[in-house]
């Protein structure tokens, strides 16, 4: 049972049932993270690049230490930081990578559509750490599974994710695997942040916090980057905090036993309130040990099914 | 590939008996069932292992821990067998350090899922001893590997395959021969 495809580049394009394959792999993988010898042998001597054109430090060393727990060796190309796409010096990088022998390659890209470039350049799997705004898929599959492990199925789930959507990959991804895996979708936040055409994508939109939370199985708050403020999409930090800021009472209007949920870094006392940072309904550090777990998934899957002839 | 049934081997009289003969080969073996434990190799090896874990219940009338291994992570062919398999999930709920350790799997050919199954569970303690329980033994063994407890021997040529159909699984017990055709 492999996956039908040799990256992975967004949720947009995955099928339920490869969802699914992906989640129950990680189950096994979780498994293993859980033993006092967290590694086993199976891709001992496959290379795993991580390409990272864009700061990162907890993708870029979850998916290091989802490669060394399967006994892969992982290598990091510095990328210089550039905000302008250069197709060709993309493409040469890629070239080099072949010429490493990497067995897989890891990117995170400022520009929507790189890894998807990457990947129609090169015959390794490609997996996207984040392209610009446009998806975020191992960060969606390893929420997916934070809510399936908690709520032992997703379909009919009520999430609501809250914040800045219109910049947001995580956003963008989870709303594709949510919604093909039965979840009804709800955006919550300002209207300056909500991109336009958003109920193309089968969500209900909110621009009341406490309207939008009632009733919900996962509230799913998203990191506010302060210098958004700077452009105008809100007056200041204080007043967002005031209106979508998310703090104990918000959470009474949820069903009892919902989730609290952040990608992570959370800005405490912004988007969320200290307290619910460590409430004992949030699950954001098991976000954080299931990505591990996740990205393990995606390693076996892409490079082992590489080598299949099915 | 077309696979052409030749012929059953055993029977599910025949594989209960042999499950009851190696219980009681445990049990003379290891004089008694201090630090037993029964572990089946995924698939067909677990429910073999919760069989003899309960004949060995019937008999003895003391409970042994009961787990299943999955060894994908272990393959030495990952990358030349045809279809990718899933990884399962390994249930041990007990540490199997100091254990004697029972490893039980339908059957026995090259001997390289006996050698990942090792190593597996090499990584998750450090067991006494380990002992090898199959219900059948077909032969052509490529690492040096052979089986405590054995329910029948079946010489096969490599054309052939042997089926194992377990009630858990495929709804009825049976052991058949089935052969390659063109």
């Amino acid at each position: 049972m492999s996956l039908a495809t040799k990256d992975l580049l967004g949720l947009e394009n995955l099928t339920q049932e490869n969802i699914e394959i992906i989640l129950d792999n990680a189950k096994s993988m979780k498994e293993v993270l859980g033993r006092s010898i967290k590694k086993v042998p199976t891709l001992r001597g496959k290379l795993v690049v991580n390409l990272f054109y864009e700061p990162s430090t907890r993708t870029k060393s979850s998916f290091s230490l989802a490669a060394k727990r399967l006994s892969a060796d992982g290598m990091s190309l510095s990328a210089k930081r550039s905000s302008v796409v250069k197709g060709e010096s993309l493409v040469d990088t890629a070239r080099t990578l072949r010429a490493l022998g990497a067995d897989a390659v890891v990117m995170r890209h400022g520009v929507p559509g790189a890894a998807k470039l990457l990947a129609e350049t090169i015959d390794i799997p490609v997996l996207n750490a984040g392209d610009g705004a446009h998806e975020h898929p191992t960060q969606a599959l390893l929420d997916l599974f934070t809510i399936q492990e908690r709520k032992k199925n997703i379909a009919g789930q009520k999430v609501a994710i809250v914040g800045d959507i219109k910049h947001s990959r995580v956003a963008r991804s989870n709303i594709w695997g949510l919604n093909k895996l039965g979840a009804e979708v709800r955006l919550i936040g300002p209207s300056t942040l909500m991109p336009e055409q958003i109920e193309d994508l089968d969500v209900e939109v909110y621009s009341d916090l406490e309207a939008g939370l009632k009733n919900v199985d996962v509230a799913y708050l998203l990191r506010i980057q302060r210098e958004r403020q700077d452009k105008g999409f809100f007056p200041t930090i204080k007043e967002y905090t005031k209106f979508y800021g998310v703090r104990e009472k918000h959470l009474k209007l949820a069903k009892e036993d919902a989730l609290i949920m952040h990608p992570g870094p959370i800005n405490r006392g912004i988007e969320i309130s200290s307290q619910l940072a460590y409430d004992e309904q949030s699950v954001i550090e098991d976000q954080v040990s299931n990505g591990v777990a996740i990205r393990m998934a995606l390693l076996y899957l892409l490079i082992e099914g590489g080598n299949q002839d099915e | 590939m077309e696979l052409q049934t030749k012929k059953e081997l055993i029977g599910a009289d025949g594989i209960r008996r042999a499950l009851v003969r190696i219980s009681h080969e445990i049990i003379e073996k290891n004089e008694g069932l201090e630090d037993i434990v029964v572990i089946g190799i995924r698939t067909r090896g677990v429910p073999l292992a919760k069989r003899i874990t309960s004949n060995l219940k019937e008999i003895e009338g003391q409970e042994i821990p009961n787990g299943s291994l999955d060894i994908t992570l272990y393959r030495d062919d990952l990358t030349t067998i045809a279809k990718q398999p899933i990884v399962h999930q390994t249930e041990i709920p007990f540490d199997v350090t100091d254990k004697k350790v029972i490893l039980v799997d339908d059957v026995l050919y090259t001997g390289r899922t006996v050698r990942a199954a090792l190593d597996a569970l090499m990584d998750l303690g450090r067991p006494e001893s380990i002992q090898l329980a199959i219900l059948t033994d077909r032969g052509h063994r490529e690492l040096p590997i052979r089986a405590d407890y054995v329910g029948k021997n079946i010489p096969t040529s490599k054309d052939e395959l042997i089926d194992v159909n377990l009630k858990e699984i495929d709804g009825e017990d049976a052991v058949v021969l089935q052969e390659k055709c063109e």
